[in-house]
């Protein structure tokens, strides 16, 4: 970077660009938007970004991220403790949550299963899911891993480790999206949605 | 086909694939007449993206692709070939990883023709949803990758000496890429013990089409030797290790 850029705010450039999605003429806007923004906002954001990681945690029993441990979910008398939804991240609870047709409790993984990008069974919280199931009871694991190719391996990954448990292994169905187009259905979509069809 | 056009359409395998920007997906792809090339399917994590089901992972597609500055933009994409088996099975689509791996790290972004590759490429995601020896399957894939890369090991002649090597216990040598007969054995370091069965399974699979492989039946412990001085040979070259194989292991540990 030129020289004519003064050290720090090449620095906030630097660390902008490490973002996803963001570019380096999308972080030097951002820091130049800053340069000139008023004191009390840089400071909010200042303070908001040390406490992002100093105040939350991993919750111990689901691994979603909280401030208290338990988290909310779990600490609830009223939730459905014996059923689990294992879902991949974090911001996966939140779009169930918002459905809010859900009463039972989380797990959170913390990513799927992908060879390709050096991600295995054990960068994932795949053993404290089992090591769950077999402490307590537990009814029905719902595995809501993403559906591509990672998520159902991560899927067929957990049944092969419960397969032995007494419990109910259940999958998220798969069809069409509200608001879609058959004419644009991929063939895999279609197949699964023929075969999960219900009744009308 | 001119460099220049601004389009064009093209069968496509999916490699890679990440997330990008707020809803996009950054394919990396390999096709028979362009090589491999990175590609942004704009929206396709939107549920209602027409376009989310056909950029799976280890699937042929047929594109329409623009060129862009960085990348190519996906412009219509339609999947022609699930390869089903390999979400269905979580060995066969941990060596789908795997022989994806090897060809995102064997080739590079030019664009050049790539067909016998692609065609190769293809035909074992084919057989790795048919077959039943997988592991067959997949040397059989690497030692024709090799081949295809520049890297074809030396299995007829003794690299050193250049005399025809007798099926017989030799040895092998990542550095020279060969077979070195035992009199010249002597004078390099660095060798690996090439047992005369492992070799003669070899030269069948490097000479042969597979329909005349497929049929043999390999015990277990030929092809751990196999899979030794193939993937150790690959490793030396990548001078890297790869990230699908522990997965790999470690499910065939745990059946």
């Amino acid at each position: 970077m030129s020289k004519a850029i003064p050290e720090p705010v090449t620095r906030l450039i630097e660390a902008f660009s490490r973002l996803p999605g963001v570019g380096p003429k999308t972080a030097s806007r951002l820091t130049y938007f800053l340069l000139r923004a008023p004191d009390q906002l840089t400071n909010e954001l200042a303070d908001a970004l040390r406490e992002l990681k100093a105040n939350t945690r991993f919750c111990s029993v689901c691994h979603n991220i909280t401030v208290e441990d338990p988290c909310g979910i779990c600490a609830d008398p009223e939730r459905d403790h014996r059923v689990i939804c294992v879902v991949e991240e974090p911001l996966d609870v939140l779009a169930i949550e918002r459905t809010g047709s859900y009463g039972g409790v989380y797990h959170v993984l913390h990513g799927a299963i992908s060879p390709v990008n050096g991600i295995g069974p054990d960068n994932l919280k795949i053993r404290e899911l089992v090591a769950r199931v077999e402490a307590g009871d537990v009814d029905e694991v719902i595995v809501a891993t993403n559906p591509g190719l990672e998520g159902d391996a991560t899927a067929m990954y957990i049944q092969r480790q419960l397969a032995s448990r007494d419990v109910k292994l259940t999958r998220l169905a798969r069809g069409l999206p509200v608001g879609s187009d058959i004419e644009y259905a991929d063939s895999v979509t279609l197949m699964r949605a023929l075969q999960g069809r219900s009744a009308l | 086909m001119a460099r220049t056009e601004r389009a064009f359409r093209t069968d496509a395998i999916i490699l890679k694939r990440r997330d990008f920007n707020e809803a996009d997906r950054l394919l990396t792809v390999f096709t028979p007449k362009h090589g491999k090339i990175d590609v942004i399917a704009k929206g396709a994590r939107k549920p209602t993206s027409t376009k989310a089901g056909h950029v799976e992972l280890f699937t042929r597609v047929d594109m329409l692709i623009h060129r862009g500055r960085d990348f190519g933009i996906l412009s219509q994409a339609e999947m022609v070939e699930p390869f089903l088996a390999l979400r269905d099975d979580l060995q066969r689509g941990a060596y789908a990883s795997y022989a994806a791996e090897l060809v995102d790290r064997f080739t590079g972004s030019e664009d050049e023709d790539q067909r016998h590759l692609y065609n190769l490429l293809d035909s074992t995601l084919q057989r790795l949803c048919e077959e039943d020896d997988l592991r067959l399957v997949i040397r059989y894939f690497e030692i024709h990758l090799l081949g295809l890369a520049g890297f074809q090991p030396e299995l007829n002649e003794c690299v050193i000496g250049r005399e025809p090597v007798m099926p017989e216990d030799q040895y092998f040598s990542y550095v020279e890429g060969g077979v070195i007969c035992v009199r010249h054995a002597v004078r390099t370091g660095q060798l690996i013990d090439l047992p005369m069965v492992t070799l003669k399974l070899l030269r069948h699979m490097q000479r042969s089409p597979f329909s005349k492989v497929r049929s043999l039946k390999v015990a277990s412990n030929l092809h751990e030797d196999a899979e030794r001085i193939l993937l150790g040979y690959i490793t030396f070259l990548l001078e890297r290790r790869l990230e699908s194989v522990d997965f790999i292991r470690r499910l065939r540990q745990e059946t």
